[in-house]
């Protein structure tokens, strides 16, 4: 019988004030984003996997092999096929970005010709070929970012951990280095698990999305599952979000499924296009207002948590709407009711895939 | 610190003023009544240059082996918890603030003919230490050791660890994380400790002549030859010798400055 592959982790972790107990699981080659509020433990949980931090109990298996168990003694960090990409990118200053990403090679034995040849092609698939022999703090922080990016990467690792690559960048190199990071980690074979605070990073970077609160898994399904049945505050405030991808027409539409969505940018090319529920208004009959998406759709399921209700519109593209349970009840909006969405174009964020 | 310039108290400034010409008026004086006409010819003598080339060869030696030997007791001071640490540091630091002739006669109770390691020494290795070249080194090490311990144990302990957890992910075992992130980010901290080890070496007299005694070509380092010439009234020549030394403690200091300082 094959090794199962991925990672299998039942991690507990005490730490200071937080109780850490989160069960993860990701298959080989799937992304899994973590996100939740300041110290819910997602760093924790993280520095866990790659050994930095010590289990209370639980185990963590990667491929088969048991990298931490209690009552065993645990895998060295050094030993671990894992690979971080820290928040504060921890690049060498002492090195320069080439001796950067070649430094996990030859830490491992390789000599320097051939780990810098190495480190060399993956600085060119990262797109900072001239960069290579600059120094850490020389480069942009989108530079950075990559540069330790392509140091995780070298290593070729079973499992790759990245702590909120996004948070420190502007909104422009963001949503490049975001680009970057989804075919990299859509390439990678091994399974990746990224922190991320942003909805549309989770949505965008990982296959699954899991919400950490106060040291607890709180609820955890595809970004679209999230958004439509949030079992939390937060989960419902700042997790959920419309999220399509499509292509602009670089004319203030963007083309996702059967739909030509009215947005208020005139970017064009592959672009993600997300809005909140709560930006989804629902009517009984065609609505004629200066909302520029309008479409008819069918109620797919109605989600109610006190007073506010998750209604999942199922059409060309299927949204969530989150009106109050007043209007629900107004409207009678059950199962199966037709509706119309609408969506105001300027709700609409676009940002480049 | 911005803001308006603050005038000092006019007595805080009188005894500042004080304090810097109590410590610059000897080094004015000997740089005044130095011989600059025939300094030369003084340096050129045998007497002179070997005990240059004796002081250069044992300052140095003794710089190596304070290295070789303070590093790894600095990592250990540093990075490993064990009993009696505190203890062991406060003591490593002792030849610092002890009388150098105090250590040199200790040394000699060590090392000596009838001291704990003298004989040992002598029977299984056929090493005499006191009144060689050798023990002229041993003593300056035993002074100069302590100034690599404290840049290097400041340095090891202020590390940023982040570099060094990123490298164990990256799979560096700990011996490549000493080699190859800790000990190259700490180079100036170590460079300056090694420096300070060195100049110290240079300028050492109480220890050595105790230990080590006075003899030209053998143990008469350059402040022991400054001795002999006093001795001797050649006062020209002692000057000219006190030079050398008060050039190379200043250049030393001056290159280090305050950037590289901050660790003692």
């Amino acid at each position: 019988m094959a090794a199962p592959a991925g990672l299998v982790a039942d991690a507990e972790v005490r730490l200071g004030s937080l109780h850490l107990r989160a069960a993860l699981r990701v298959a080989a080659g799937e992304t899994v984003a973590v996100v939740g509020p300041n110290g819910a433990g997602k760093t924790t949980l993280l520095r866990a996997l790659a050994g930095l931090q010590p289990l209370a109990d639980g185990r963590v298996c990667l491929d088969g092999v048991v990298l931490e168990a209690h009552g065993r003694p645990a895998v060295a960090v050094e030993e671990r096929p894992v690979a971080t990409v820290f928040q504060d990118l921890r690049l060498f200053p002492h090195l320069s970005a080439l001796d950067n990403v070649a430094f996990g090679l030859r830490a491992r034995g390789a000599r320097r010709g051939p780990a810098r040849a190495e480190a060399g092609r993956w600085l060119a698939r990262l797109g900072l070929a001239e960069d290579a022999a600059a120094r850490p703090g020389q480069l942009s922080g989108g530079q950075a970012q990559r540069v330790a990016l392509a140091r995780a990467l070298a290593t070729r690792p079973a499992l790759l951990l990245l702590d909120e690559p996004l948070a420190a960048l502007d909104a422009t190199t963001r949503a490049a280095t975001r680009t970057v990071l989804r075919q990299h980690l859509a390439g990678h074979g091994g399974a990746a698990v990224v922190v991320a605070h942003d909805p549309v990073d989770a949505g965008a970077l990982a296959d699954r999305v899991v919400v950490l609160e106060a040291g607890a898994v709180v609820q955890e399904g595809t970004l679209a599952e999230l958004t439509g049945q949030p079992r939390s505050r937060y989960v419902a405030d700042l997790v959920g979000v419309n999220l399509l991808a499509g292509e602009g027409d670089g004319e203030g539409r963007v083309a996702v499924g059967g739909l030509a969505l009215a947005v208020a940018d005139h970017r064009p090319g592959p672009v993600l296009a997300s809005f909140p529920p709560r930006a989804v208004a629902l009517s009984l009959e065609r609505p004629r207002g200066t909302a520029r998406n309008v479409w008819p759709a069918v109620v797919d399921g109605i989600d109610r948590a006190g007073h506010r209700c998750r209604v999942r519109a199922r059409g060309p593209v299927t949204v969530v709407a989150e009106v109050t349970e007043a209007a629900v009840a107004d409207l009678g909006l059950a199962e199966g009711s037709a509706v119309w969405v609408a969506v105001k174009a300027t709700e609409v964020t676009v940002t480049p895939a | 610190m911005s803001g308006p310039r603050a005038r000092p108290p006019a007595l805080v400034a009188l005894a500042a003023a004080g304090a810097a010409a109590f410590l610059l008026l000897p080094l004015a004086g000997l740089a005044w009544r130095a011989p600059w006409s025939s300094l030369g010819a003084e340096l050129a003598d045998p007497g002179a240059r070997t005990a240059l080339r004796l002081s250069l060869v044992c300052s140095l030696w003794a710089a190596a082996l304070s290295l070789a030997a303070g590093l790894p007791l600095a990592w250990v001071l540093a990075r490993v918890p064990f009993p009696g640490r505190r203890l062991v540091r406060a003591l490593v630091l002792v030849p610092l603030v002890l009388p150098p002739v105090v250590g040199g006669v200790a040394l000699l109770l060590a090392f000596g003919r009838r001291g704990l390691l003298g004989p040992p020494l002598e029977a299984w290795f056929s090493v005499r230490l006191p009144f060689t070249t050798a023990g002229a080194v041993v003593a300056e090490t035993f002074v100069a050791l302590p100034f690599v311990v404290v840049t290097a144990e400041a340095a090891f302990r202020g590390a940023d660890r982040r570099y060094e957890e990123a490298a164990r992910t990256l799979g560096a075992r700990p011996g490549v994380v000493l080699r190859r992130v800790t000990l190259p980010l700490a180079r100036p901290a170590l460079v300056a400790g090694a420096a300070l080890a060195w100049a110290r070496a240079l300028g050492e007299f109480g220890a050595t002549i105790t230990f080590a005694g006075n003899a030209p070509g053998r143990t008469s380092t350059l402040p022991l030859e400054v001795y002999l010439e006093l001795e001797a009234g050649r006062l020209r020549s002692a000057i000219a010798l006190s030079l050398v030394l008060l050039a190379v403690s200043v250049a030393v200091l001056v290159a280090l400055r305050d950037r590289w300082l901050r660790a003692l």
